[in-house]
């Protein structure tokens, strides 16, 4: 609203269009944002998308159950485990499945690792969006370590299919623990090396300090979750307010910031992976031995009936709406991607803020265009 | 958070900078073989297909299953009537006769190794997918029992349920049982 009314305001001004995406290295993928600008001041934005829609949700319809978990992988494909489970719990929650303690230990390790991962990634692109390159090579470093573990584990480093409908594929190998807490002092003296390489270096903290506020109220009202929403301070985590598989045995705190800018929104991650790394550790240490996978048939035919799950993926509120008119193949599957509900909220952060924040902006956001467009 | 003082901010980072230079690089040339980095036991490349040693024919009896289950329908199988069932040398009566998985099309999901009965067909170590030709990631019966061979010998690979799946003929005096 206020933005439309700023574009009459300034009609007159406004003295250049630009455009910049599809192709372009800092929009995460295809992504394209048309900003008009009144010198240097950001009038109004235009975000176009669907450059890599591949239509997941209707190739859902045609495949089994079981099939399904591949194509949720590649929905956000930085946080493959973490959709795989999403889909997974959807489905057990329609035929009403108990899933072995063992199997929920280890979706909840690697589901964390990947949240480590992802927001690792997170850390190195942003320094690359705020122009500073060495950060990238100590997040990638960081993320390296995460999938050689998860290349022991799931057989491969991104598109694992890995979490079953009720269970895991197969059981961890037999140096899982010592490799996971090998893996776990690696990654606690990462982070803290990452936080003191970026969080306050001066030029860093001039680029993101005060640029793109979002107010609590208002992130809510556009729907944003996830860490872009804790940053503006609003207290809403779905592994704790509505907690999901066994998360309310651990104990872990939510970082939320207070300004709902840019550098919030950049250490409101920082500060998760360390709350992830307490999780992992808390699961690792009281993980039981016993079955990886409850007794389910090899073509699923669920009830007829619909079902909405929600989880808490990398970036936010991730749910999963599961129609079934009990055929093996599903009647219908809506996904409510975090980065989507996210990236509403651009128009509103980039208001009035100078044309060289709007890649800033858009990073701080960490999108997935694979998530958004499906 | 605290904002400290943009100088120690500045000289942390700095410090984060002078100890990394120290490390040995955790990077890796690739295209290089005997650089790369060694792949886990799990690794999942493309699919490809086992070779029984015992009596030297192949564990696949074209059963179509995994054929069925591919999410991407990459592959296509045809069986024929194993001619060493027929001499009395194989427990398998149906055999494998052209086997064919485009492997530019294929997600590495390992779905089709699940839904394998027979042990037959594997996730290999190979991942390379540029070839020559256009056409040269449809790979044939043959390239993929060669694949499988290597992964075979590489791993020192063992059927998972060698009682059910083994080729060899049952003892007489049991009444012949195919697989
Ligand atoms: S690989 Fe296995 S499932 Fe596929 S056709 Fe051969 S025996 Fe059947
Ligand atoms: S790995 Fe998956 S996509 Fe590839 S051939 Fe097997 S079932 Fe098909």
């Amino acid at each position: 609203m206020q933005v439309h009314q700023q574009v009459s305001e300034y009609s007159d001004a406004i003295d250049l269009m630009v455009n910049m995406g599809p192709q372009h290295p800092s929009t995460h993928g295809v992504f394209r944002l048309v900003i008009w600008v009144d010198g240097e001041r950001i009038v109004k934005v235009e975000p176009h998308i669907g450059y890599l829609h591949r239509g997941s949700e209707k190739i859902c319809e045609s495949e089994q159950y079981s099939q399904i978990v591949t194509l949720f992988d590649r929905l956000d494909y930085v946080g493959n485990l973490n959709n795989e489970l999403a889909f997974c719990l959807a489905v057990e929650k329609l035929t009403e499945t108990v899933v072995p303690e063992r199997a929920e230990y280890i979706r909840v390790i690697l589901c964390e690792l990947n949240r480590i991962a992802s927001h690792m990634l997170f850390y190195g692109v942003y320094g690359l969006d705020v122009g500073a390159t060495t950060p990238m090579l100590y997040g990638f470093r960081e993320r390296e370590r995460v999938q050689e573990l998860f290349e022991s584990v799931t057989g491969a480093r991104m598109m694992h299919n890995y979490i079953r409908i009720g269970g895991v594929k197969e059981d961890v190998p037999d140096d899982f623990d010592k490799n996971v807490l090998i893996l776990l002092d690696h990654l606690k003296r990462g982070v803290d090396e990452c936080d003191r390489l970026l969080s306050q270096n001066e030029m860093f903290l001039a680029r993101t300090k005060g640029v793109g506020i979002i107010t609590g109220e208002d992130a809510l009202d556009y729907g944003v979750t996830g860490p872009a929403l804790r940053a503006s301070g609003v207290i809403e985590d779905v592994r704790v307010t509505d907690p999901y598989s066994i998360y309310s045995r651990f104990d872990f705190g939510i970082p939320v910031g207070s300004n709902g800018d840019c550098w919030d929104r950049y250490y409101v991650r920082v500060e998760e992976m360390r709350e992830s790394i307490k999780i992992v550790e808390q699961a690792i240490s009281d993980i039981p031995d016993g079955d990886i996978s409850a007794k389910v048939r090899r073509i699923i035919r669920p009830p007829v009936g619909e079902v909405f799950v929600r989880t808490e993926s990398p970036r936010g509120d991730l749910g999963v709406f599961l129609v079934s008119d009990g055929s093996d193949k599903p009647y219908r599957v809506k996904v409510r991607p975090p980065s989507f509900a996210n990236l509403q909220a651009l128009e509103y952060m980039l208001e009035d803020t100078y044309i060289a924040d709007a890649v800033l902006v858009l990073g701080s956001i960490d999108i997935i265009m694979g998530e958004v467009d499906r | 958070m605290k904002i400290q003082n943009p100088v120690v901010g500045f000289i942390n980072g700095l410090m984060v900078t002078i100890r990394s230079t120290l490390r040995r690089p955790v990077t890796a040339e690739y295209p290089a073989i005997e650089k790369r980095l060694p792949l886990s036991n799990r690794f999942m490349g493309f699919p490809a297909l086992t070779w029984d040693y015992d009596i030297e024919e192949p564990y696949c009896t074209g059963c179509m299953v995994c054929v069925r289950e591919c999410p991407t329908q990459c592959m296509s199988a045809q069986m024929k009537d194993n001619p060493q069932h027929e001499k009395g040398l194989s427990r398998r009566r149906k055999i494998i006769e052209s086997f064919e998985i485009n492997l530019g099309r294929c997600i590495l999901c390992g779905i089709c190794v699940d839904v394998c009965n027979f042990d037959a067909i594997e996730m290999s170590h190979e991942y390379e997918l540029s070839k020559y030709q256009r056409n040269a990631n449809r790979v044939n019966l043959n390239q993929l029992l060669d694949m499988g061979v290597v992964y075979q010998n590489k791993l020192q690979w063992t059927p998972k349920q060698p009682q059910k799946n083994s080729g060899i003929p049952l003892p007489p005096k049991q009444s012949e049982d195919s697989s």
